[in-house]
């Protein structure tokens, strides 16, 4: 059944980015909404908005009965999540399959199997997807998991089964650390999530970050090559890239392969990314999570294979099988994405909300910006900081860079403060363009050159 | 003596309490010193700790646990 009419449940820029797929494939389109978002660009785009609670996301965004009504009362005939809030919430996905409508996702199964770490990690190692050697499931006795973890060798991990976000994790050097951790580490984990669950893993000391963008229909799957999403803080993704420049050939078409395989495996349907942690000294990879959902930086895998994933998530959910082979499927050139965060770089990444006075985004070619501002507009203090991301695309990734300077110093949003001047002090940085960063890198850098941040503010045009 | 209030540093959601199963920070006729954690406010998602500014003796909450409020904005009546 092709969608005819689909309600977005999300906000922001994501809202804007999945209200143009869907304009262009002439579905009509219903902005559920908050008090605080009235003024928001999704709901001014949309065909319908509908007010659905309060700023707080708790009583909005997070309030089913109040989507699903919105859905039901506007005819909906799906209804996509976009990213955070719902999107990897099972129980939503099956409330919208039983309000009669489609969930732009898997279903509400495979959400639950990929979204507890246990077993997504029993399902990876079913389908011969490295994994991080560790516990090979939730930990209920401390004897067990001390021996585990003197047989993984320290330095291990301590993770929360239910956790995420980078939320829940400790990293213990040795057996005396790891015996008191880790009943501290299940305390917290129960009264964060609810579950005490445990596992643990090795700790891989010098790691990057690379994942997989997966495509596929239930029976079939492909994949749209690697991101790298190295340059972190506090676990928080900030700059994203494709390919992964770094990675020798046969290493990716291992890595790709892994991540198709295990789509296939648990048939998985929809747009899926695949996370895995990369050691490139010994050119290992280790299967960490999968998201069951679109992700921020997948413009720059959009860039490389010139295949719009919102499209294909909408054509997918509306029952159309896969229009691309692999083989059709081909990566060109190199692109990077910036997030565009409301925040001081200069004052430790304060939030800072508040109303966009002027703004002059970036051209030319090679130049995209997914954004949810206007001048004008007061960015409400209730949500995510993400207020745009700034994605270009050139013939190879030196060349890439030197376009995200250009686009950088083009770019001018007056009223608040944002990261750009970080971006402009990384474009500049050694590490950066050689390549040869890790997960750890971006927060030792921040401890020596925040000074820049500074100094980069005042550069305009 | 003056009437005095405290005033939210941040726009936000407020929270009167640390967490949700604990109590609030301070509560009607609490005595308070300027410096003393009267709230918190989450602001994009990161949580900031609420000062009062005054010293003095909470006679009244002005806002709900959990209310969107402005910069500015007032919290709690103070008289000192």
């Amino acid at each position: 059944m092709t969608i005819k009419t689909l309600l977005i449940a999300n906000r922001g820029e994501i809202a804007v980015r999945i209200i143009r797929a869907a304009r262009e494939l002439g579905i009509r389109t219903i902005q559920v909404h908050s008090d605080a978002d009235t003024e928001s660009l999704a709901v001014q785009m949309a065909d319908v908005a509908v007010n659905i609670g309060p700023a707080q996301s708790s009583k909005s965004y997070l309030n089913t009965e109040a989507i699903i009504k919105a859905a039901t009362d506007n005819h909906a005939d799906a209804i996509h999540p976009g990213y955070g809030f719902f999107a990897e919430n099972a129980d939503f996905a099956d409330a919208v399959l039983a309000a009669g409508m489609i969930f732009v996702g898997p279903d509400g199964d495979t959400i639950r199997m990929m979204g507890d770490k246990v077993s997504a990690r029993q399902v990876a190692d079913k389908a011969g997807v490295p994994t991080v050697p560790g516990s090979p499931g939730r930990i209920n006795d401390m004897h067990e998991a001390q021996w585990l973890a003197s047989e993984i060798g320290f330095p291990v991990m301590i993770k929360a089964a239910a956790g995420g976000g980078g939320r829940g994790i400790r990293i213990v050097d040795n057996m005396e650390d790891f015996s008191h951790q880790a009943p501290q580490a299940s305390a917290e984990a129960q009264a964060a999530f609810g579950d005490g669950g445990l596992y643990i893993e090795k700790f891989i000391e010098r790691s990057r970050h690379i994942e997989v963008q997966i495509l596929a229909d239930g029976d079939n799957a492909v994949h749209l090559f690697e991101r790298e999403c190295s340059l972190q803080r506090r676990r928080q993704k900030v700059w994203e890239e494709a390919p992964a420049a770094l990675l020798p050939k046969n290493v990716r078409s291992a890595l790709c392969d892994a991540a198709t395989q295990l789509a296939k495996a648990v048939g998985y349907c929809g747009a899926g990314t695949v996370e895995f942690l990369y050691d490139d000294r010994s050119q290992d990879f280790y299967f960490i999570e999968m998201n069951t959902r679109i992700q921020v930086e997948h413009p720059v895998s959009e860039m490389i294979t010139g295949i719009d994933l919102i499209r294909e998530m909408l054509l997918i959910a509306g029952g159309a099988k896969l229009r691309h082979a692999q083989s059709d499927i081909i990566g060109k050139g190199h692109a990077i994405e910036v997030r565009i965060n409301a925040e001081d770089p200069a004052q430790n990444f304060m939030p800072f909300p508040g109303v966009v006075s002027d703004l002059t985004l970036p051209g030319g070619p090679g130049v995209r910006f997914d954004g949810l501002i206007y001048p004008g507009y007061a960015i409400p203090p209730f949500y995510d900081s993400l207020i745009g991301k700034l994605i270009v695309w050139d013939e190879d990734r030196n060349s890439a860079i030197e376009r995200l300077k250009r686009a950088l110093r083009e770019m001018k949003i007056g009223g608040i403060k944002t990261t750009v001047p970080l971006f402009r002090a990384l474009v500049n940085d050694e590490s950066v363009r050689r390549g040869t960063v890790d997960t750890k890198w971006l927060e030792h850098w921040l401890e020596t050159n925040s000074a820049k941040l500074t100094l980069e503010e005042d550069k305009a045009i | 003596m003056a009437n005095q209030k405290i005033l939210s540093p941040l726009p936000g959601i407020f929270y009167t309490k640390p967490a949700p199963d604990q109590p609030a920070y301070k509560s009607h006729g609490d005595s308070i010193q300027a410096g003393d954690v009267v709230g918190l406010i989450e602001v994009m998602k990161s949580f900031h700790e609420v000062k009062s500014q005054v010293s003095g003796t909470i006679t009244g909450g002005i806002v709900e646990n959990e209310s969107a409020v402005m910069a500015g904005q007032e919290l709690f009546d103070v008289e000192g």
